[in-house]
């Protein structure tokens, strides 16, 4: 699943370095993703893996690393089984 | 009556003694001046009151952001520029008690901002950020011995020459990426500040807020330990927008009180004939009503937020939420203030009766260029795209 994301993160996330670059716990946004672009990064992983984020999830942490978005969708998806 | 209640019982009373008898005669030389209300924040001081949020063990009375909330709305009734110089340094103090972390050199801060009732502004916008409170391009830049200095450029510093302290939004490093800030506190003898602009506004005249340049040298322990992500996120954007929104209400109650006092004396000059002016005043009364609604259902919705789970205010159905109470707060204020001046006409239009409405009208329409509305929707139409209910 964290290539996946990470194939997600190159195309939306606008980091200002190579994603692989990046450990899955490195700060995306440290790396440069802007607010703007984590909702782009937000809508393309809802259309990329069939689900929908919940107002709940929807907040600057939960989409702070690869590992902690992996975490996310995890978590939707044990919830839709 | 708790401990609590009596606490901002207290308070607030003595809010008001200061907005009667300093900050409201003084209000109409403040603005026409456009000089800061030094006599007000003297008096604030005198009562101890700049430390009003601090937790009482470090110091402070410890009371409640309702009350809060309340004292801006009272200033704001009698002096709008007196109400935005108290709202803001409220905003600073709020924010560094809700995030200090157990920080050893914050608590010691708060410890002292008790003791000797400083004063602090805030170093937010930049030039070169377009308006984007979330960016910086200044940056804390480390100079050895655990010491680090910045140089910032800012459009406004709000009485940045009167306050003793300064909290400054910078890079974390001259090598972070804009978003990655952090919050400086420095204190009036490890800044300087270089007047860049001449202060002769529209309204709000007495905030004094001309831009400057700021620099400073500080040891790295006054760097606030959280990031300013999460401080925007959870205390500074929603504390503004709902400290602000009750000292705008303040300022459209007062101009409301002044139209419906314009009513009276015209009702009792001629009694039992026809008075247009009083439907004007009763249409007036329902657009301060929906103002009055907006600002306390946003307040009610914050301290339930804050008290269940605070980064409930990180989710971006929040943050549109209090941003839609500045766009909504900031849009109607003016309106009323206008619609009062259309009840009072001509006295209300001069700025030397006892209807006069100019200095509300004025102060009014800065509400909507503070954080410009303009870039508050640009966010918003960004969250709208996600969030799911709003």
């Amino acid at each position: 699943m964290n290539d996946e994301i990470r194939t997600i993160i190159r195309e939306h996330a606008r980091l200002s370095v190579d994603v692989d670059s990046l450990s899955d716990d490195a700060d995306l946004y440290q790396a440069g993703m802007t607010s703007h672009a984590s909702v782009n990064l937000m809508l393309a992983l809802e259309d990329g893996f069939d689900i929908e984020f919940p107002d709940s999830m929807l907040k600057r942490s939960v989409f702070e690393s690869v590992a902690a978005i992996a975490a996310a969708l995890g978590e939707l998806r044990r919830a839709a089984a | 009556m708790s401990v609590a209640t009596d606490r901002d019982g207290l308070f607030l009373a003595a809010v008001r003694a200061i907005a009667d008898d300093v900050a409201g005669p003084l209000a109409d030389e403040v603005d026409r001046d456009a000089r800061f209300p030094v006599e007000t924040v003297d008096a604030l001081r005198a009562q101890g009151l700049l430390s009003a949020f601090v937790p009482e063990e470090l110091g402070g009375a410890g009371v409640s952001f309702d009350a809060l909330a309340t004292a801006c709305f009272e200033l704001g009734r009698r002096c709008g520029a007196s109400a935005m110089v108290f709202a803001m340094h409220q905003i600073q103090v709020a924010t560094i008690v809700r995030h200090l972390d157990d920080a050893p050199w914050f608590e010691g801060y708060l410890r002292e901002l008790g003791e000797q009732q400083r004063l602090i502004a805030s170093v937010t916008s930049e030039v070169g950020t377009g308006g984007d409170m979330a960016r910086s391009i200044a940056a804390v830049t480390p100079a050895g011995d655990g010491r680090a200095t910045f140089e910032k450029q800012a459009p406004t510093v709000s009485y940045g020459r009167y306050a003793d302290d300064l909290l400054t939004t910078l890079r974390r490093s001259p090598e972070a990426e804009p978003g990655d800030q952090v919050c400086v506190l420095t204190r009036g003898e490890q800044h300087a500040l270089e007047p860049t602009g001449t202060w002769d506004p529209l309204g709000m005249r007495g905030t004094c807020s001309p831009g400057n340049i700021v620099r400073a040298e500080f040891p790295v322990e006054q760097i606030l330990p959280t990031g300013f992500a999460k401080v925007m996120n959870e205390s500074m954007v929603p504390i503004s927008h709902i400290l602000w929104s009750h000292l705008w209400l303040g300022i459209a109650s007062d101009a409301f009180a002044r139209a419906r006092a314009f009513v009276r004396a015209a009702a009792r000059r001629k009694p039992g004939e026809p008075l247009p002016a009083a439907i004007r005043l009763s249409e007036l009364m329902s657009e301060l009503s929906l103002l009055r609604a907006e600002v306390s259902s946003g307040l009610r919705e914050f301290v339930d937020a804050s008290a269940e789970d605070r980064t409930r205010l990180s989710q971006m159905a929040t943050i549109l939420r209090f941003n839609n109470l500045k766009i909504a707060a900031s849009e109607q204020t003016p309106r009323v203030c206008q619609a009062a001046l259309g009840v009072c006409g001509i006295v209300g239009f001069k700025n030397d009766t006892p209807f006069s409405v100019g200095r509300h009208v004025r102060d009014s329409l800065s509400a909507s260029l503070m954080v410009a509305n303009e870039r508050i929707h640009q966010t918003n139409a960004t969250l709208l795209l996600i969030a799911k209910d709003v």
